[in-house]
């Protein structure tokens, strides 16, 4: 959600802590298992299939999906790969045709299929995802060493007696199961990469997630019975609704994507008039959101807060003239609380941001002793507007303690738990650029 | 309301559908479970139908109904498909008139007659479920072609009736051109779900109607949050927009106004929805830089100096350096940085001349002279429209692009103009601009230097 600047990103390396190392750890030794297995017993491997499965997979890849919040899914690339796990067989069927595929078969397609797909990025200057793929390639793994070869053997044996929804019984389940191996894997990384709980990010990964999940269980489900009837040839038919369906998330995590940087670029309009400091808004939502999460706030609540956080000097463009420096910790609360209310009514008049102007319209309230008491949000925007006023963009420790120590000394108007979130991250700021 | 020929050539459609229908055989007696299956597929093409088509009329129809037709095209041969695509009639979409779903009824029968027969000659006569041992492209080349009919037959019916009913109206051809591409990859996606349909019916029969309703709820579903989140961007940055003008209480509108005016001689000259699109925003932000002017030098009375006009001049690329990040045409972006420059070189920021200055910029500048000139000022009345196309006509080829005057003067034409309502006296006498730096009839009046 937030978007670090050049500076405090970190070179990939850096960034590799040991949740992220566990995860490459884990997944680089499956695939070293998987390729060794697969050249030895490369006599018994169905190509045709291989190559067909390793082909959808690869096209998938390259296909990945940006959602909202910075994510990235890669829905048609798991179809591809779970399909392949639970695939049964194919016609025409070969009397006599053991089911061959062993668990690291189907991993080492997987793998290389991902690869391949993740070559085009590469070339084009884009992260490669490694993350990612290596968290599918887990959460595949799971799927094909619970199906294979126990589960899939019995299926297949007992072909002509079983009716379809026992194998669907069997194969519902565990389409499901790595659907959310994937996503709790996805939660633990985010959770450390920006700083939440993991429960909370596990929630919002959900909450976010499921739809899409959903699509993707019923499409390998599809993928898997459709091939037992149409052979490899379900994997080019059934391309077509799944790239409608991709083309439809893309186009709404497109605009979801354009409205926030649309409403960044614009809160800057108080920093171009002169009202407020160079910067002040996009420190104050980063600050905001940070501390947010810190607190546990999830994330539709973070999208707003970061709204709100962004727009919160908007009221100030109702004034004739800036005020001086542009600080509205320098003038007096009834002033303070005459932009609050004037920027709310900016916001409310786009009829959809209706939360957003209530947090903007509470940021002057004072923590204590106000009624109604203000909501979190508003606090966490009031301390951090606070605290940007007094320290700016600098990052020195001294300044950023100072202004720490202030908001501190007044715990009527500053909120003491938010007060010490924003003191995490402030520490974790000025750690950064030591 | 629909027009005579439209009723006419509806009634020609539904008695020709019917016949044809009526003419052909059943086939029920080669299949099983004729009825029961035909119903399934009638239940499912209605549930596709009859959720709510978020981008329904503007841009390409996400039509996963085909679906279903297509499905019984393989399964259960010519006249089941007419059967199942006939149930638009009943749709429950609401609004619909009665003609409307009279045709769309026999639209979507004719159709699937039209997809079942080609289905059947190339498929030597046969329907019923896939057999396992055929090679898959067996039953592939005649679905597809199946297919195509379908989405044929579909296209010229419903582009007879737009001739029919709206007459060939510029506009219409060319949203109809744009979304011709989506349509196309959007329908052929969907009809391949009829194929994937048909082969999973082989394994759990009618159970695979429900398997396969999921993931089209899901785009759906995201389509539809697209286009809520459409809207709710659109009115944010309205209000955002809005908020800007605030500072000046004879501008309120301005920006939505020449954004409608910009996009106007966009419509005009023939330019693509896209750019349309990007000029209309560029146009709503076109004077956000004015926010960089202090407001003292907006409000003066008297001549401005010359460090004071030079603040003026600057607001173009004031306004470039707030919505530089906003991810649209960097066309917009330059219609912005420009929409003050003259034809004959002499305006500002960077005094281009003629061809020069980008297209975008020429075009926001006429329709941002015509608000300009068609509002009220505190120095003096609106003008009437005639009164502004004449002064637009004075200015062309010294101040505007000749050809985008006659463009815009052909919209107001045909389309209008809405007026600003007309500004009573303000109550906060803080916000008057008194003199207006968009007005090509009073030019700001600079202190000359010795």
């Amino acid at each position: 959600m937030t978007s670090h600047s050049a500076a405090d990103r970190w070179a990939y390396w850096q960034a590799l802590d040991s949740g992220r190392l566990l995860l490459l750890g884990a997944a680089g030794m499956l695939v070293v298992a998987a390729f060794a297995s697969t050249t030895i017993q490369a006599s018994g491997v169905q190509w045709r299939t291989a190559l067909a499965f390793g082909g959808f997979i690869a096209f998938g890849e390259l296909l990945r999906l940006a959602l909202p919040g910075g994510r990235e899914a890669a829905p048609i690339a798991m179809v591809g790969a779970m399909s392949y796990a639970l695939l049964l067989r194919v016609p025409p069927y070969a009397s006599g045709t053991p089911v061959d595929r062993s668990p690291l078969l189907v991993i080492a397609v997987a793998a290389v299929g991902m690869a391949v797909g993740a070559l085009p990025h590469v070339a084009a200057g884009r992260p490669a995802g490694l993350t990612g793929m290596c968290t599918r390639l887990i959460a595949v793994a799971c799927v094909a060493f619970i199906f294979r070869p126990g589960l899939a053997g019995y299926l297949v044996s007992q072909h002509y007696e079983r009716p379809w929804y026992v194998a669907l019984a069997v194969m519902g389940p565990l389409v499901a199961l790595g659907w959310l191996a994937d996503t709790v894997i996805g939660a633990l990384i985010r959770a450390d990469d920006v700083g939440a709980r993991f429960s909370v990010a596990l929630v919002d990964e959900l909450s976010l997630q499921w739809l899409l999940g959903a699509a993707v269980c019923a499409s390998v489900l599809i993928t898997v019975f459709g091939a037992e009837v149409m052979g490899l040839a379900e994997l080019a038919v059934f391309l077509g609704p799944l790239l409608v369906t991709q083309v439809a998330f893309r186009r709404y995590a497109g605009i979801r994507a354009t409205y926030l940087q649309t409403v960044r670029s614009l809160a800057r309009v108080t920093e171009v008039a002169g009202y407020v400091e160079e910067g002040h808004s996009r420190r104050v939502s980063r600050l905001a959101v940070a501390v947010g999460r810190v607190l546990g706030m999830n994330e539709p609540d973070l999208l707003a807060l970061e709204y709100a956080a962004l727009m919160h000097d908007i009221g100030q463009l109702s004034l004739a003239e800036p005020i001086p420096g542009g600080a509205t910790l320098l003038v007096g609360a009834a002033d303070q609380q005459r932009i609050a209310e004037l920027g709310a009514d900016v916001i409310r008049q786009a009829g959809v941001l209706d939360d957003v102007a209530e947090l903007v319209r509470c940021q002057s309230w004072p923590a204590r002793g106000h009624h109604p008491p203000p909501s979190r949000g508003s606090m966490i925007i009031k301390a951090a507007n606070a605290f940007d006023d007094m320290v700016g963009s600098s990052t020195d420790r001294e300044r950023s303690n100072a202004a720490l120590d202030r908001l501190r000394l007044d715990p009527a108007s500053y909120d003491k738990v938010v007060v010490a979130a924003l003191a995490e991250v402030a520490g974790r700021r000025t750690a950064w650029r030591l | 309301m629909v027009r005579r020929a439209a009723r006419l050539y509806i009634g020609l459609v539904v008695v020709a559908t019917g016949a044809l229908v009526a003419s052909r055989p059943l086939g029920a007696s080669g299949h099983p479970h004729f009825w029961p299956d035909l119903v399934v597929l009638q239940v499912l093409f209605l549930v596709c139908d009859s959720t709510p088509n978020p981008v329904a009329s503007r841009q390409a129809k996400w039509s996963p109904s085909s679906s279903a037709t297509l499905a019984a095209v393989v399964l259960l041969g010519p006249v089941a498909a007419a059967l199942v695509g006939a149930v638009s009639v009943v749709s429950i979409k609401r609004r619909i008139a009665l003609p409307e779903r009279l045709f769309n009824g026999a639209m979507g029968a004719l159709s699937g007659l039209a997809a079942g027969e080609t289905y059947l000659a190339l498929h030597d006569g046969q329907v019923g479920l896939p057999v396992l041992s055929h090679s898959p492209w067996k039953i592939i080349l005649p679905f597809a072609a199946a297919a195509a009919a379908h989405v044929l037959t579909n296209q010229s019916l419903i582009w007879a009736m737009y001739r029919l009913d709206r007459g060939p109206g510029m506009l219409r051809r060319e949203a109809l051109e744009s979304s011709l591409p989506l349509l196309l990859v959007s329908d052929l996606g969907y009809a391949a779900l009829g194929l994937v349909i048909a082969s999973l019916w082989q394994v759990m029969g009618p159970f695979a109607a429900p398997l396969v309703l999921v993931p089209l709820f899901v785009a759906r579903w995201a389509m539809g949050q697209y286009a809520e989140q459409q809207r709710a961007y659109a009115a944010t940055m309205n209000a955002l927009c809005q908020a800007v003008e605030t500072k000046d209480f004879y501008t309120r509108g301005h920006g939505d106004r020449v954004s409608r005016g910009s996009g106007m001689i966009a419509r005009q000259i023939g330019m693509r929805p896209q750019r349309t699109e990007a000029i209309m925003f560029a146009g709503m932000l076109h004077d956000v830089g004015k926010l960089g002017v202090p407001t003292q030098v907006l409000q003066k009375t008297g001549a401005l100096t010359e460090d004071e006009y030079a603040t003026i001049q600057l607001h173009p690329m004031r306004g470039l350096e707030i919505v530089r990040e906003i991810g649209f045409l960097n066309e917009a972006l330059a219609g912005i940085m420009h929409h003050h420059e003259r034809i004959d070189g002499r305006g500002y920021p960077m005094g281009f001349a003629g061809h020069e200055i980008p297209l975008f910029a020429r075009i926001i500048a006429v329709a941002d002279a015509f608000d300009s000139m068609t509002s009220t000022r505190s120095y003096r009345e609106a003008k009437t429209i005639e009164a502004a196309i004449d002064e637009l006509r004075n200015g062309a080829g010294t101040q505007f692009d000749p050809l985008l005057v006659e463009a815009f003067i052909a919209a107001v034409k045909r389309e209008g103009w809405r007026l600003p309502e007309p500004a009573g006296v303000p109550a906060d006498f803080s916000t008057i601009t008194v003199q207006d730096h968009d007005d090509p009839t009073s030019p700001l009046r600079v202190v000359e230097m010795p």
